[in-house]
């Protein structure tokens, strides 16, 4: 922590004048952003609700009580686990057992905050349609205005592995780019917002629509890619842990990168370039 | 005593929080707003499924080696012990409401009528899920035969279990009435409708969740609406614990 803190004083050293004051955020993305943001949230803590119902996850076609999960998160006496496997981890507190409930998720995290499985659902249901809604209008959007092609996708030169261990090296050391490279997404960025686009998002949404009874009878083929309902359900399930670790390292990075600056540029759209770092100056 | 502060800061910050959640999540505009969610998943579930389209059938290798049982599992009334008691050799099944030719039938009719038999998924509106066999009369032909008007938009279905006095029912549209899946079953796994999973008989309507599959069904009533019904939600668990109506996901 104390490394990063003295990047961020040194990036910040020059004075913030000097610094150009760049548009950086088209007015679509960010609302895409923020439209996002709430929605992700709000499916996230409504699946904590729904997933409370039965907090157990299974491989396959079937599985209920008589099977045995591969994850499980419940309490035992005075005790909270999660157990994955044969692993089985002690989380009194957190998950399965706290001060205020006996559910798997406590309602902290919950939408609502006591346990109602209708609830839970109509909330989950409804921001489904936002999630599907503004991620097909945003990916059309970002294939005619080019966000995709100049923004996102990654050059040949991005594209090689030496460049992408050096971005790996240089997040690792919290040295993130200045200058006119600030101007542009980096290569890990760049991978993290399209998998989140083109990998997390559909494949949420798809295991989501294979939950569905009546849409396993409009479309059959879904279960056969997922391997099964219960299948499904666990993949959505681990899209979900996907989802929360890009909310981690997303917010870390702004952190990191210099929250004011990236809040202003998600904002307005405006971003003031990170002056050159002084070991390089 | 600094740690002492910081977590009553941390109670009373998160505190706040849940009571601004509470708020949203309380209000009837927004309840009202979310239940658009809901008219557009069945609007939009109706327009991407053939009304005939079929549920999922497995094979018999695919077959739960336990299923598990939901809701009631030993309906209390003195009625239902008595049919239980005798086999259900004098329990009959209704059918009414608004149809030209109401009439009633046996457990031993209902078996000697064509029969359907399915191996299909059950799914809980909890996640889990359990597969089985079922046979049964397709629902179709007893509503043909009784002629149900043409103003008639659902099937009730009223049994014989209740909770806490307040009886079960469910319902659902003629779209799902009609579907050559929607059978009333009476063999379960090549056995007898065990009294656990709805003696005599249940309903199967194999794309919909667990909670529309009514158990110990006693009357069958076609209806113009659902207003005036017991709630008026169209069944036992959206009258009293708000579950959506429509169970296609």
């Amino acid at each position: 922590m104390e490394a990063a803190s003295a990047i961020i004083t040194s990036q910040v050293d020059a004075p913030a004048q000097d610094r150009a004051l760049v548009y950086r955020t088209r007015l679509p993305v960010r609302i895409w952003h923020w439209v996002n943001a709430i929605t992700i949230f709000a499916m996230l803590m409504s699946g904590a609700t729904i997933f409370n119902a039965h907090p157990r996850l299974y491989w396959g076609k079937y599985g209920a009580t008589f099977e045995t999960p591969w994850l499980e998160i419940g309490r035992q006496g005075q005790q909270g686990f999660l157990r994955l496997g044969s692993l089985q981890i002690d989380t009194t507190g957190f998950l399965g057992l706290t001060e205020h409930s006996t559910r798997a998720f406590p309602p902290l995290v919950t939408i609502p905050n006591y346990y109602s499985l209708a609830e839970g659902r109509q909330w989950h249901f409804f921001f489904a349609w936002v999630l599907v809604l503004s991620i097909v209008v945003f990916v059309i959007y970002a294939i005619f205005s080019r966000h995709l092609s100049h923004d996102l996708s990654l050059s040949r030169e991005e594209r090689k592995l030496s460049h992408l261990w050096h971005d790996i090296k240089e997040h690792a050391r919290l040295r993130f780019p200045t200058g006119e490279a600030a101007k542009a997404y980096n290569p890990l960025q760049k991978i993290a917002y399209l998998g989140v686009i083109f990998v997390l998002i559909p494949l949420v949404v798809l295991t989501g629509m294979t939950m569905s009874p009546m849409l396993n009878a409009a479309f059959p083929w879904m279960l056969d890619i997922f391997g099964g309902r219960q299948s499904a359900r666990s993949i959505h399930f681990l899209c979900a842990t996907g989802f929360l670790a890009f909310i981690f390292i997303h917010l870390l990075m702004v952190l990191l990168a210099g929250p004011i600056n990236e809040l202003r540029s998600i904002i307005t759209g405006w971003y003031r370039l990170p002056a050159a770092r002084k070991d390089r100056a | 005593m600094t740690i002492i502060t910081r977590r009553t800061a941390l109670v009373g910050a998160s505190g706040l929080l849940l009571a601004g959640c509470e708020k949203i999540t309380g209000s009837p505009t927004v309840r009202k707003v979310l239940t658009l969610g809901e008219k557009a998943t069945l609007s939009g579930q109706r327009l991407v499924t053939d009304r005939n389209a079929l549920a999922p059938e497995f094979s018999r290798a695919d077959i739960s080696p336990k299923f598990r049982m939901n809701g009631n599992r030993m309906p209390a009334s003195t009625e239902y012990q008595a049919h239980m008691a005798n086999a259900f050799a004098d329990w009959k099944l209704e059918i009414g409401g608004k149809v030209a030719r109401p009439f009633s039938l046996s457990l031993a009719q209902l078996k000697a009528a064509p029969q359907r038999t399915q191996i299909t998924r059950h799914d809980c509106v909890e996640g889990w899920s359990a597969i089985g066999e079922w046979t049964g009369v397709p629902l179709a032909l007893l509503l043909r035969q009784a002629q149900v008007s043409p103003s008639v938009q659902y099937i009730v279905f009223h049994c014989a279990d209740d909770f806490s006095g307040t009886p079960y029912y469910e319902s659902i549209d003629m779209i799902d009435a009609l579907h050559p899946q929607t059978i009333l079953a009476h063999t379960m796994n090549r056995q007898p409708l065990p009294v656990g999973h709805g003696a005599p008989i249940r309903l199967r309507v194999e794309r919909a969740l667990g909670y529309k599959q009514a158990k110990y069904v006693m009357k069958i009533e076609a209806v113009e609406t659902l207003a005036g019904l017991h709630g008026g939600g169209g069944g036992y668990w959206e009258d009293h614990s708000g579950y959506q109506w429509f169970a296609g996901i």
